[in-house]
């Protein structure tokens, strides 16, 4: 594999800017500094064929030329890591190369940092401390290092908790710590009961939680349905939030799950996700019964359609949870694409709809989300049903993983 | 019911006060009897005298608030009323009334007359004469004051309460007492900390300013009684101190004007000292009432309670996370030109150690082996995970044998045989040196699952290695193997934690050595961090939220580019507490 090298020196030898308020300087070496798109393209490439060095070496001589590190790590690191996530969605390169590409742009940032701590000495006073975690089993961690090295750069005391944190370790820190605010990162909607624990947590300990990430809806609406303090769409805009204060919750006010969430009084979010293995089995049956070809699947193809199924009832449970059709829809149409893709008819989507309908007839809510699902699927599906869309459009609703 | 006449029929009427007048509302009832009698006295008024003989004082006053008459029961007011005049509250009653208008919904009026007080009722007659009925409401009034101050107290307590308990680190804890404390119990209060060394923290509010601290060095005999109330035990009462005895670090900046009054009070907490409170006043006062005096010791008591248990946490958090230091999993990267990764999830994610273990001890240069150890202790928590401590510790000291991996084996499982403890453990050894742009490595398993190696093009072989676990029996026995990695290729030691995952979209199945083969066959060439996060997360997958045993994986991969100037950050300090701090 071939990798530039351009100048003799380590890159953490480099001559740097003495001070951080010194302005980033032409560098004579650097070359005239890059556009943003250019620089987008060559990490592109870097992350998904050149590999490791070729990106770092990149982003270091991207510095060189004057690029500021904030730019650098949301205009470009960011937006290629957003443009893996849409790629993966979009079956353009497999689930290991995202894997791969992920590891490589966090190598990325891991040299920009290191690159950073040899420049500074850090003898300034911290603005404040707050903790950035990921809500418990969200694999995602990229977003939420790109926010803790943002805020990092703006003068925070950053305890950066990465991906998966389960929220008594995230408690216990806050214990130690009694830091200004938390950022929770949230990916995956089916982590969001997950991440509703995590907030209610931290509120009780008195520490204010700010939102971020996919899972909350493009407008924030499921970071306030589950009571986060605030939300912020980007790292720029949680760095706001957090530059204008965020006034501690009066802990007294510990919550129930019902007082955000008044509909799961009903206890259909509980009862479907206890019955989750038996909706999932049964619904195979049913599909095995209405789609005959169905018997002659091998154990892998069986295998991929159970996870279907089970993908299907825990965003159903999801969207229970939060009262919220938009998660469940979006994930359907989503997976009608994916469907579309691996030449399976999509049809049998809406016969899994159907079946499940047909087990959950004592949940109207359930019913509601069922029969919103099917329309959206059917609407989806009906005007380019021959070309078979792709879901790289929206990239990213995905159940799996994606970018930030 | 009859309604007193009016001067005049108009809306605009002159009252008894010609000071005032009212607009009639236009939804007042028209004057239905108007008196054409001029009034002269109670009786001509027609108002009987029954009222003579009623229980309570009654008095009649004249348009101008003089005392016309008087019943019985009135006749002690009448002295204090000769004295002091008709008291203001009454007088005010009276002139505000006007004749003619309904006595209406609003509170009766009410007052002290003396040491009583009444409630006022008042019946019009037919004159400009009103019959007062003075209703003594003293027992009433004075149950309705002491139950709201006890409300208030109550409400206050649970606040204080709530937001004490609800942190448990110290500094914050600390500030929240200073605060309330100088919101509900006095203008300023500096609470003082049980000495760390020769010094104390210092956190000191002023009511409606930000909390200040700072660790100082003070001398608590300077301030009278300090020195007791930090003891803690036994409970000193709360001391009233002179002012002018105060050495000046006690006073808070931005404290408005003089000091009047201070007082000291211990903290009592959970059989330990929790510190002390010092309560300033800006006014001289004269001391807590006994109401007050019983809030403050509450207060001080919940204070001290919070405190001494968030001291308490610190303390055991600390002592813990020292212990624990070793037993944490090592954050691997790079040594020797060969990439490693780690990925460790205990059984109880609560917990931060388990029964599963890796470490990677680097060779003394980059011709010598680096020799890495993955394994299982029979068990899992915090016992399981102690055992893995004295497990790792063996192995790091047997380094240097490690050139013979059948002799580590058997040298630890005397170890561990001769230590009487029953629990046994399962292994991988892996000595690893690079050669050119490859890996060689020599690889044992005692007891475990064999290490996977996958090839660039997704192959996925599986070390032909396997022995006998160690702790168990006299002898062990097992068999080296030799590979060697070509860049990009990774050797993947794992624990059954994984394949053993129980889940799946069924809900009962076992992930499996089958399907972790499968998913690494789409991972050759992949830099060994993603191959760890990947088995780890299919792992997690697979449980959903299903419970699960320890975890753990290592990645040895021949990176894809050699960089010679690559800094090793193999050993770049490990074993660091996950969140990051200690307290």
């Amino acid at each position: 594999m071939n990798h530039p090298r351009t100048t003799a020196e380590s890159p953490h030898d480099r001559p740097r800017p003495g001070h951080p308020a010194e302005p980033p300087r032409h560098d004579a070496a650097g070359g005239p500094r890059p556009s943003a798109a250019e620089l987008r393209d060559r990490l592109w490439k870097a992350v998904t064929e050149d590999g490791e060095y070729a990106a770092v070496d990149l982003v270091t001589e991207a510095l060189d030329t004057g690029w500021d590190e904030e730019n650098l790590l949301l205009d470009v690191v960011a937006a290629v890591q957003a443009e893996v996530g849409v790629a993966w969605a979009a079956g353009r390169i497999t689930v290991a190369q995202e894997h791969a590409a992920t590891a490589i742009n966090d190598r990325v940032v891991a040299a920009l940092v290191h690159a950073r701590a040899a420049r500074r000495r850090d003898g300034a006073t911290p603005r404040g401390r707050v903790t950035v975690a990921c809500a418990d089993g969200e694999w995602h961690a990229f977003p939420a290092r790109l926010v803790a090295e943002v805020l990092r750069l703006r003068g925070w005391h950053v305890d950066y908790l990465g991906a998966q944190t389960p929220t008594p370790h995230l408690v216990a820190h806050l214990h130690a710590t009694a830091p200004d605010a938390v950022l929770l990162s949230c990916s995956l909607p089916t982590r969001l009961p997950a991440a509703h624990a995590a907030v209610t947590a931290c509120q009780a300990v008195g520490v204010p939680v700010l939102a971020g990430g996919r899972a909350f809806g493009t407008d924030g609406r499921l970071a306030h349905a589950l009571g986060a303090d605030g939300w912020a769409p980007d790292a720029r805009g949680a760095a706001a939030l957090l530059a204008a204060g965020v006034p501690r919750p009066v802990p007294a006010a510990i919550r129930h799950t019902v007082e955000d969430l008044p509909h799961l009084a009903d206890q259909e979010y509980t009862a479907v996700l206890r019955s989750r293995a038996d909706l999932v089995r049964r619904t195979l049956a049913d599909l095995e019964a209405r789609f005959p070809a169905m018997t002659g699947y091998s154990a892998a193809q069986r295998e991929r359609t159970a996870e279907d199924v089970a993908h299907i009832v825990e965003f159903l449970t999801t969207a229970l949870y939060v009262n919220d059709a938009g998660v469940f829809s979006s994930f359907l149409t989503w997976t009608a694409d994916l469907l579309t893709a691996r030449s399976v008819a999509a049809d049998s989507l809406l016969t899994a709809l159907d079946s499940l309908g047909g087990q959950l007839r004592d949940f109207p809510r359930a019913l509601g989300l069922l029969h919103a699902g099917a329309d959206a699927v059917r609407g989806h599906l009906d005007p380019d049903a021959v070309t078979g869309g792709t879901a790289g459009a929206d990239g990213g609703r995905e159940p799996d993983r994606a970018g930030a | 019911m009859r309604y007193g006449a009016g001067v005049g029929d108009g809306c605009l009427r002159p009252l008894l006060s010609s000071r005032e007048v009212v607009r009639c509302a236009p939804s007042a009832p028209p004057l239905v009897i108007p008196s054409q009698g001029a009034p002269a006295g109670a009786d001509d008024a027609g108002i009987g005298s029954a009222w003579l003989d009623a229980p309570c004082p009654v008095v009649v006053l004249d348009a101008a608030g003089g005392v016309v008459d008087a019943n019985r029961a009135a006749h002690p007011l009448l002295s204090l009323v000769a004295e002091t005049g008709l008291p203001p509250w009454l007088a005010h009653a009276h002139t505000g009334r006007a004749p003619g208008t309904p006595a209406g919904p609003r509170a009766a009026p009410s007052g002290w007359i003396g040491d009583r007080y009444y409630e006022a009722h008042a019946t019009p007659t037919a004159g400009a004469h009103v019959v007062w009925w003075l209703l003594d409401g003293t027992d009433h009034r004075l149950t309705r004051t002491a139950l709201r101050t006890a409300e208030d107290r109550a409400s206050v307590l649970a606040e204080v309460s709530s937001m004490l308990l609800s942190s448990l680190n110290v500094p914050r804890c600390s500030e929240v007492a200073a605060r309330m404390a100088a919101e509900h119990l006095a203008d300023a209060a500096v609470l003082v900390a049980p000495p760390q060394g020769h010094r104390h923290l210092l956190t000191q509010a002023v009511r409606g300013a930000e909390v200040t601290r700072g660790l100082r060095q003070i001398d608590p005999h300077e301030v009278p009684g300090l020195a007791e109330a930090l003891q803690g035990f036994p409970p000193v009462p709360a001391r009233w101190i002179d002012p002018a005895d105060l050495p000046p670090w006690v006073l808070p900046p931005g404290f408005p004007g003089e000091v009047g009054s201070v007082i000291v009070t211990p903290l009592p907490g959970h059989g330990v000292p929790a510190g002390a409170l010092i309560l300033l006043r800006s006014t001289p006062h004269q001391g807590f009432s006994v109401g007050e005096e019983v809030f403050a010791r509450l207060f001080a008591a919940r204070a001290g309670a919070a405190l001494s248990a968030a001291r308490l946490y610190t303390e055991q958090s600390a002592v813990t996370a020292t212990l624990m230091r070793d037993l944490l999993p090592p954050r691997l990267s790079h040594v020797h030109g060969v990439d490693y990764a780690g990925a460790y999830r205990p059984a109880k994610d609560h917990e931060l150690v388990g029964g599963d273990f890796y470490d990677v001890h680097p060779g003394a240069d980059a011709d010598a082996e680096t020799f890495v150890v993955l394994g299982d202790v029979a068990g899992k928590g915090l016992e399981a995970a102690v055992l893995t401590g004295k497990i790792r510790n063996t192995l790091q000291a047997l380094q240097p044998l490690a050139d013979d991996h059948s002799r580590v084996l058997t040298l630890l499982n005397g170890a561990l045989l001769s230590a009487h403890q029953t629990r046994f453990a399962t292994l991988v050894l892996a000595s690893v040196r690079r050669h050119g742009d490859r890996v060689r490595l020599r690889l044992t398993s005692a007891g475990h699952l064999p290490p996977l190696v996958v090839r660039a093009d997704g192959t996925v072989e599986t070390a032909d290695t396997h022995g006998m676990l160690v702790g168990a029996l006299p002898d062990v026995h097992a068999r080296t193997t030799e590979t060697e990695l070509a860049p990009g290729e990774t050797c993947l030691l794992y624990t059954d934690g994984i394949t053993e995952a129980r889940g799946g979209p069924l809900g009962d199945e076992m992930f499996g050595e089958e399907r972790l083969v499968e998913a690494l066959t789409e991972c050759g060439g992949l830099p060994g961090e993603a191959i760890v996060e990947r088995v780890q997360m299919l792992a997690a997958q697979w449980l959903a939220d299903g419970g699960h045993d320890d975890m753990a994986a290592v990645a040895i991969s021949a990176p894809r580019t050699f960089r010679r100037d690559s800094g090793d950050r193999g050993a770049e300090s490990p074993r660091q507490p996950r969140s990051g701090t200690t307290g």
